[in-house]
């Protein structure tokens, strides 16, 4: 599984790539290997905010329901139009075309919260 | 009889692969406190032969149609069901498969399924239907909770000529739900459309018509529809008899967003009432389609890239999405369904129409002759299918055990739901010009005795 | 091999019906009705000959797998051999030539087996009061509810919670919803069962409900149900039986007896009912003696030797049906019932249990069984071992097909990861049984050897593996 040095996780299996106080969010590898092919994705509308670890979004396999989490507070400020027609990319390509959406972070502290690259890795070999 | 094979020696096998002494032995976890001490008090152990035998003495408390020739409706109708559909569905690599989990091995209930979506979007006009919902009466209760969901206001207009039970059915589907029902008034046969109008407001979710109604009558569809109009977020839902769309304009042409009803006129028996099917279709946008509840059957490919069938998108359905599922329903009326398919494959597009008109001929031949007997008026003249309302000079009720001694059942006592008082009267094809003629000739004697 | 869909086969002006000549004088359509409501085109029905249509539905029925053609083991499902007189009975004329809108004194006859079936599954269940209305064990689910809801509602409390463990039927949380409740979830111990001291915490004032299983979908049987219902009813809730595994007790004990307030039957499993590729089915509802006054309109009565509907019921929860329920399912029931009596029951949930112990004993050895505690009438195997080797239970599952055998029930329950859930049933013999555990060491033996056989599988099958995904991502909903 791959596990970007770059990202930081949360315990749910979400990423998140901060720069410059705007973070682009996603679902790792392992997540969308445990959810199967997805067919259909839910996003937030662009404005809404979230506090961290709010749900604000649903992914759908075959024969799954996941919530997605925000694993930062903020404000949407983009979604990822094309996970709309081709939810697939999340399967294909979860750490950058499969992107889900971009947000403007509320207080940076929070990513104090999450797990580094290494951590993650840890915590997914826990999990095995 | 039981139907159990194993003998007295292979169970003794069994035993000891287990590595019990005693079947009993394997119920140690039920408590002593609970058990049941003593035999089930159920006679029985009957052979076939005594089955059929007992089964023959309560048909004798039965009175069937087949001695009776009866004009009701409702609801339920009288139609002729074609010697091929229980041949069919008595292939019991149908009728003894279950819900088609394992797509592979259950292509026949699949194909047919996606037969029957395709058949009731060709009738009703609309883009996409279900597989089944468990009657009329219910599909009526989904589609509420259906349009609570895609607008998310509460408020529902019900016409009273909707059917009684189809509306009593509703109301316990939203009794906690938080859904208003508000009932337009009967002008004649239908709908009062003034009224219905200033009922129409911003907390609507959505307004229900029945097709042709209660009564038997056609709508002011145009109009309706022109409110609706004005009224854009307001859905509109549909109860449309199947078997009138041979011939009438399907509901999509009226702005139909949610369309339901009772299929058991595409050639399933009378049963007393069940088991029957309800249906539903809905407009082609993933919107409509994510809360549609029951099963869809979707084509798909296989590995080969061959065409085939299976259950799809099935993440809106109780066993993935659990409390937050569109809902609860699970078991369906798959073998009823089929039957519908079956039936409108056989009938076609020119049987069904043929249906449908030898019904409105017979219907209007009937109620003009049934007009002109001294005391008896037809309500609703103007504009009616295959049903139609007359009020009697006598008690209906008195009428009907009258008539009874005559092998008829001139119709249904309209008092049976303490709204309207009355006789409703239905016509299929199956009714023969003698036996309205005898129906005629019948109340003609009730009303100058 | 691809059967084309039935218009496929449609020529214009073929016809497959026949009608009698219309004997009436007709009018003009459009002056019947009026011009806009004459549709512009007829529906796009095929246009086929009788002999099209017979083909074409006998060679799909050549493409699916029912009970008679061979075992049939969906956990929790309870596919029975079902016995053919009890289609013959549910087809007498005299018995279905029936308007539902008849007088009560016409179909005396019909109303006695109705009644009798009530009578019997009040004796089975433990139960004072029944309905027949529910079409479905879910729509007896959402029934239950409501009459748990007007008799709180009716004493002025306002109850809003449904307790369901999470290795329930996902009918339950659903069922919940319907009526309005919201679903909380308590977990299983680490036996498999519902812990009275995780319960407790969840219970409090709020509760209107505990839906059970009994035995739960693990087939293990809830020991400390007396304790259970005891936390439940202290709170001033209720306890609601889910009798989908009712095939595991009949007999030995019954859910009165272990102070359920409200059931459902399902006698499309229990009853041997046909499942007919997804229903109908019937689900009817039993309540305790304080409940009836919130059961569904119509109830069905007796007074001296007539038998009527009574509408009377100024408290009932409404009604959930147009009519009276499948009221043909219930004429198999009834002649399933009569034909094997108290003791046939008892001895249906002996063999039943005797069957399903059989495989465990056999497969558990190959099978991981992930819950050891004594099971009744089915029983929970994962594929976690086999999945490590390269096939999922998914893949297990279709190569079963290629053997010409059903698949278990899988990835159910939720609390079993790659779950296997088997319930063969008392009317498989120990043929059957041996030819099915046979097949699995089969399969097991192919995954050590060569996975990707097992994983491409099914190969034998009227179509191979099919694309869900793509199904779901571009739906291809109707021709």
């Amino acid at each position: 599984m791959a596990v970007p040095k770059e990202f930081l996780y949360s315990d749910d299996h979400e990423w998140i790539y901060v720069s410059e106080g705007e973070a682009t969010i996603g679902i790792t590898d392992h997540a969308q290997s445990e959810l199967g092919d997805v067919v259909f994705v839910e996003l937030p509308e662009v404005g809404k905010e979230y506090d961290q670890f709010e749900d604000f979004a649903v992914i759908e396999s075959v024969k799954a329901v996941s919530d997605i989490y925000l694993p930062v507070g903020g404000k949407i400020i983009e979604i990822n139009e094309e996970l709309i027609d081709q939810p697939e990319l999340i399967n294909e390509d979860p750490y950058d075309k499969g992107w889900l959406v971009k947000v403007e972070i509320a207080d940076e502290a929070e990513l104090d919260n999450l797990m580094d690259s290494e951590e993650y890795e840890e915590y997914l070999e826990e999990g095995e | 009889m039981d139907y159990i094979s194993n003998t007295p020696r292979e169970k003794e096998k069994m035993l000891d692969v287990i590595g019990a002494q005693e079947i009993n032995e394997l119920f140690a976890a039920i408590p002593e406190k609970v058990r049941l001490k003593r035999e089930l008090n159920i006679d029985g152990s009957l052979s076939e032969l005594e089955l059929k035998r007992q089964a023959r003495k309560l048909t004798d408390r039965n009175n069937s149609l087949n001695n009776m020739t009866s004009f009701l409706g409702a609801g339920a109708y009288d139609h002729y069901v074609p010697s091929i559909i229980d041949h069919l569905i008595s292939r019991s690599e149908y009728y003894t498969a279950y819900t088609p989990y394992q797509a592979e091995l259950s292509q026949g209930t699949l194909q047919a399924i996606y037969e029957f979506q395709s058949m009731i979007c060709e009738l009703t006009g609309m883009g996409v239907a279900n597989a089944s919902l468990l009657d009329g009466g219910s599909a009526v209760g989904e589609a509420v909770l259906m349009a609570q969901r895609i607008t998310r206001k509460n408020r529902i207009i019900f016409s009273r000529a909707i059917h009684p039970a189809y509306r009593e059915v509703a109301r316990t589907y939203g009794s906690f739900q938080g859904l208003e029902f508000v009932e337009a008034e009967l002008r004649g046969g239908t709908t009062d459309l003034d009224q219905f109008e200033n009922l129409l407001d911003d907390q609507t979710a959505a307004v229900v018509i029945q097709y042709p109604n209660f009564y038997g009558s056609l709508e002011q569809m145009e109009r309706i529809q022109s409110l609706l109009e004005e009224q854009k977020k307001i859905l509109m839902i549909v109860i449309a008899n199947p078997m009138t769309l041979g011939l009438l304009t399907p509901p999509s042409e009226w702005g139909a967003d949610i369309v339901i009803g009772e299929g058991q006129v595409l050639g399933n028996q009378l049963n007393y009432g069940g088991p029957y099917l309800g249906y539903m279709a809905t407009r082609d946008d993933r919107g409509f389609i994510r809360q549609m509840p029951g099963r869809i059957a979707g084509a798909t490919t296989d590995a080969d890239g061959n065409r085939g069938y299976v259950l799809t998108l099935q993440t809106r359905e109780q066993h993935i999405r659990r409390e937050k599922a569109t809902s609860n329903i699970c078991s369906n009326e798959a073998l009823n369904a089929l039957i519908a398919t079956i039936y409108m494959s056989a009938m076609g597009k020119e049987g069904l129409k043929e249906v449908a008109e030898h019904s409105l001929q017979k219907a209007h031949y009937l109620a003009d002759k049934i007009d002109q007997i001294s005391g008896y008026q037809v309500v609703n003249k103007e504009n009616f299918f295959h049903e139609f309302w007359v009020k009697t000079p006598v008690e209906p009720g008195k009428l009907i055990d009258e008539l009874r001694e005559k092998g008829i059942i001139p119709g249904l006592d309209l008092s049976r739901f303490d709204e309207e008082e009355g006789l409703l009267i239905c016509t299929t094809e199956k009714r023969t010009r003698e036996e309205m003629d005898n129906l005629v000739s019948a109340l003609e004697v009730v009303s100058n005795g | 091999m691809v059967e084309p869909l039935i218009k496929d086969y449609s020529s214009t002006g073929r016809k497959g019906y026949s009608l009698p000549e219309l004997d009436v004088p007709t009018t003009e359509t459009e002056s019947l009705l009026g011009q806009e409501f004459i549709r512009k085109e007829g529906p796009g029905l095929p246009e086929v000959s009788e002999v099209d249509v017979v083909r074409h539905y006998t060679e799909l029925s050549s493409m699916n797998y029912g009970v008679d053609s061979g075992i049939y083991p969906l956990g929790s499902c309870t596919m029975k051999y079902n016995p053919k007189i009890n289609e013959d009975i549910s087809r007498l004329e005299e018995l279905v030539n029936l308007h539902p809108y008849q007088e009560d004194n016409q179909v005396q006859g019909s109303l006695e087996i109705m009644y009798s079936l009530q009578e019997d599954l009040k004796e089975i269940s433990g139960m004072d009061s029944f309905t027949l209305q529910p079409a479905s064990g879910a729509h007896g689910e959402f029934a239950g509810l409501l009459i748990i809801r007007n008799y709180f509602l009716d004493r002025g409390e306002e109850r809003t919670k449904v307790i369901v463990p999470d290795s329930a039927h996902g009918t339950n949380p659903a069922s919940g919803t319907m009526a309005g409740l919201e679903v909380v979830e308590v977990e299983s111990n680490e036996k498999g069962m519902v812990d009275p001291d995780k319960l407790r915490e969840v219970v409090d004032d709020q509760v209107a409900a505990l839906m059970l299983t009994n035995p739960n979908t693990l087939g293990i049987f809830e020991e400390e149900i007396l304790e259970i219902a005891e936390i439940i009813h202290d709170a001033g809730g209720l306890l609601y039986y889910d009798g989908a595994n009712m095939n595991a007790i009949m007999g030995y004990t019954r859910p009165g007896d272990m102070n359920f307030d409200v059931l459902h039957f399902n006698l499309h499993k229990t009853f041997s009912t046909p499942h007919g590729g997804g229903g109908p089915g019937s689900g009817p509802v039993g309540v305790k003696g304080f409940l009836a006054p919130y059961l569904p309109r119509p109830l069905l009565r007796k007074e001296g030797i007539r038998y009527y509907w009574d509408f009377d019921l100024p408290k009932s929860c409404g009604k959930l049906h147009a009519f009276y329920g499948n009221y043909g399912v219930m004429l198999k029931a009834y002649a399933y019932i009569k034909a094997l009596g108290g003791k046939g029951l008892k001895e249906t949930t002996k063999n039943a249990v005797l069957n399903a112990n059989y495989l465990k004993a056999r497969l558990s050895k190959e099978f991981e069984l992930p819950y050891k505690k004594s099971s009744l009438h089915e029983f929970v195997l994962s594929g976690s071992k086999q999945k490590k080797k390269g096939a999922s239970t998914l893949n297990i599952a279709k190569r079963l097909l290629d053997y010409g055998l059903y698949a278990p029930t899988i990835y159910f329950p939720l609390v079993v990861k790659e779950a296997l859930m088997i319930e063969p049933t008392e009317t498989e013999n120990i043929f059957t049984l041996d030819n099915f555990v046979e097949k699995m060491l089969i399969i097991s033996r192919e995954i050590e050897k060569d996975p990707d056989l097992v994983k491409n599988a099914p190969h034998n099958t009227a179509v191979k593996l099919l694309d869900e995904a793509r199904a779901a991502r571009e739906p291809d909903l109707r021709w």
